[in-house]
């Protein structure tokens, strides 16, 4: 695992730290076998103050409009921060939103961000949580008034930023430093293909690996399982959610939404934007047998992907070794 | 030798160029100074008052405004001799509900005689998808759509009878920087050469512009309210670019 030049400047700055000496430096780590991220913290020095404070603030449900929704709500870590069992997010008073919530990993390398990509950047993304009625339900001058008056976030925002000055630019920032180091890249796939010692795949694994290699890595390319694009895969001859034009405003990209990865995918049931599928013997069926011709459906998939019995166990055996424990259980993400 | 025979030559037309304008008068050379400029928003020639004033649009259907704000961004100045002076992080945002707003100051301008000015109605394309940004583009100012990310580079909002949206409602909130529905406008205006803005040290110049609330709905296609009165982006927000594009501001006069 190589680390970036952050772990660098952070040592560089460590001095003017207080810094406890038990406590884990925070360094954003790229893994070997991924590319260069596109969000690089060259405008938002990651620090331990900081990203402390993004986590409290990821977890902090009092920002919601009745206090019930936090980030963490919808984006639970156990769930590789997506939401264990819900088809949609369930926002404040109850309210069910319209998609499923995206897991949160590997945000540092995204160029958009949601199901239709509306967001461009990963500093402003919680803004549409924020203030989405069926998310959060607020707007950031409540959140800013709320942290200015609440301890101990004049003080959290003294050590992460040097002052006690609390604004939208620096909530996001802060947020982002917790968000973007969040890295999922130490599943058995990634060690595999890493060439770390004592691992390697089942027979089962690789006959998965192969056939996912042959019918699925045109959209779910690695290292991320997806190429970021946007495209139907037929779920319904017309979709009830116009996806991507709503974003674009053209027709082309009706019912169109960004692949999503597939890593961590034993634990982010349930699947598709909708959350229509609990289990990955309904996606996979749903290649098989069940792609409708939609108006913009994705021409790779005008006739499914044919897969029998054998062939999808072999390649649900494949999509488990995309899961990252390391990631899932780790403390420094977790609610504390 | 020869690097004394290219600095007479760069040399020479500095002397021609400050001998001419010595005759005007002195402009001392590296010094930077201050302009302002404010923006008195109107609807057709009257001024414009939020809330209670009912104006016409060009189709003679009554409205009145409860909201009207813009930003003005990448103000750009030029010389007579085409060199052109871009104030680096010039981001405005005018609000016509706070008079605080609708004067803006721009400071560290090097002096000069400057024959022309252009900004852009809205903000650059970078700005929109760029991190979390603070002061006139900061997200609290309600300029900043959250689920679409980038700016409503005009936002009016008011009411009029023939408005068939629910409470007779006007919403013209006009951004979106990507084609085909990219609204990102330029505005750009010749100063009188006879009395060009004139930076000095010690003298602060203001420019004086007449905003068109009016110019939304009309120039390049007249709008009824009854077939367009809300527009989040989209066509309809080019249709209401391209209007404001000539229409919205005019210079009116200059206080050196």
């Amino acid at each position: 695992m190589l680390f970036l030049s952050i772990a660098l400047m952070y040592a560089c700055s460590k001095n003017e730290d207080e810094v406890t000496p038990e406590e884990k430096k925070i360094t954003f780590s790229v893994p070997a076998n991924f590319p260069t991220p596109v969000y690089n913290f060259e405008d938002n020095k990651l620090s331990n103050a900081g990203f402390a404070l993004g986590k409290k603030l990821f977890y902090e449900a009092r920002l919601s409009a009745d206090k019930s929704v936090s980030c963490g709500s919808c984006h639970q870590q156990f769930a590789a921060f997506t939401q264990l069992d819900h088809k949609v997010s369930h926002g404040v008073n109850n309210c069910q939103g319209k998609r499923n919530t995206p897991p949160l990993f590997n945000l540092a390398w995204q160029k958009a961000f949601f199901w239709d990509g509306g967001v461009k950047n990963i500093e402003t993304s919680p803004l549409n949580a924020i203030t989405d009625a069926c998310e959060m339900g607020t707007d950031i001058q409540t959140i800013v008034a709320f942290l200015k008056n609440t301890a101990p976030y004049p003080d959290l925002f003294k050590q992460a930023f040097g002052s006690t000055e609390i604004n939208s630019q620096l909530i996001l920032k802060s947020i982002s430093q917790f968000t973007a180091v969040l890295v999922s890249g130490n599943s058995k796939y990634d060690k595999v293909m890493r060439k770390e010692s004592g691992v390697s795949f089942t027979s089962a694994e690789l006959a998965g690996y192969n056939l996912f290699k042959e019918k699925c890595t045109s959209c779910h390319a690695e290292p991320f399982f997806t190429d970021f694009s946007y495209r139907s895969n037929g779920l319904d001859l017309v979709s009830t959610d116009e996806g991507r034009s709503h974003i674009t405003g053209v027709a082309s990209d009706f019912g169109k939404f960004r692949v999503p990865t597939l890593r961590n995918i034993e634990y982010t049931s349930p699947y598709m934007h909708d959350g229509r599928f609990y289990s990955l013997d309904e996606v996979l069926e749903h290649y098989n047998s069940g792609v409708k011709a939609s108006a913009n459906l994705d021409v790779q998939l005008k006739n499914g992907i044919l897969l029998n019995t054998t062939e999808k166990e072999q390649i649900k055996a494949f999509l488990k070794t995309l899961t990252d424990n390391e990631f899932i259980k780790n403390t420094l993400y977790s609610e504390s | 030798m020869k690097l004394s025979q290219y600095f007479l030559a760069l040399l020479c037309p500095i002397i021609l160029l400050s001998s001419c304008k010595k005759s005007t008068d002195e402009v001392a050379a590296d010094t930077k100074s201050t302009f302002s400029i404010e923006f008195e928003n109107q609807v057709n020639g009257s001024p414009l008052v939020l809330n209670t004033t009912t104006y016409k649009n060009a189709k003679g259907e009554d409205f009145k405004i409860n909201v009207f704000k813009y930003y003005v961004s990448n103000i750009k100045l030029s010389k007579a001799d085409g060199t052109t002076y871009l104030i680096p992080e010039s981001y405005f945002l005018i609000d016509a509900s706070k008079a605080e707003l609708t004067n803006i100051t721009l400071k560290d301008v090097p002096t000069g005689n400057y024959t022309k000015i252009e900004y852009t109605i809205g903000v650059d394309y970078a700005r929109n998808f760029a991190g979390a940004q603070t002061g006139a583009l900061d997200p609290i100012n309600g300029m900043f759509w959250t689920w679409n990310s980038g700016y409503i580079f005009v936002k009016l909002e008011g009411t009029s009878p023939q408005s068939l949206a629910p409470g007779n409602t006007l919403t013209f909130h006009i951004g979106g920087v990507t084609d085909p529905n990219n609204t990102i406008r330029t505005f750009a205006t010749e100063i009188n050469a006879a009395n060009p803005l004139r930076i000095r040290t010690d003298g602060k110049p203001n420019m004086h512009f007449i905003v068109n609330a009016a110019a939304l709905f009309t120039g390049k296609t007249d709008v009824s309210f009854a077939t367009l009165n809300m527009t989040m982006g989209g066509a309809n927000s080019v249709i209401v670019a391209n209007n404001y594009a000539n229409g919205l501001f005019r210079l009116d006069h200059i206080h050196n």
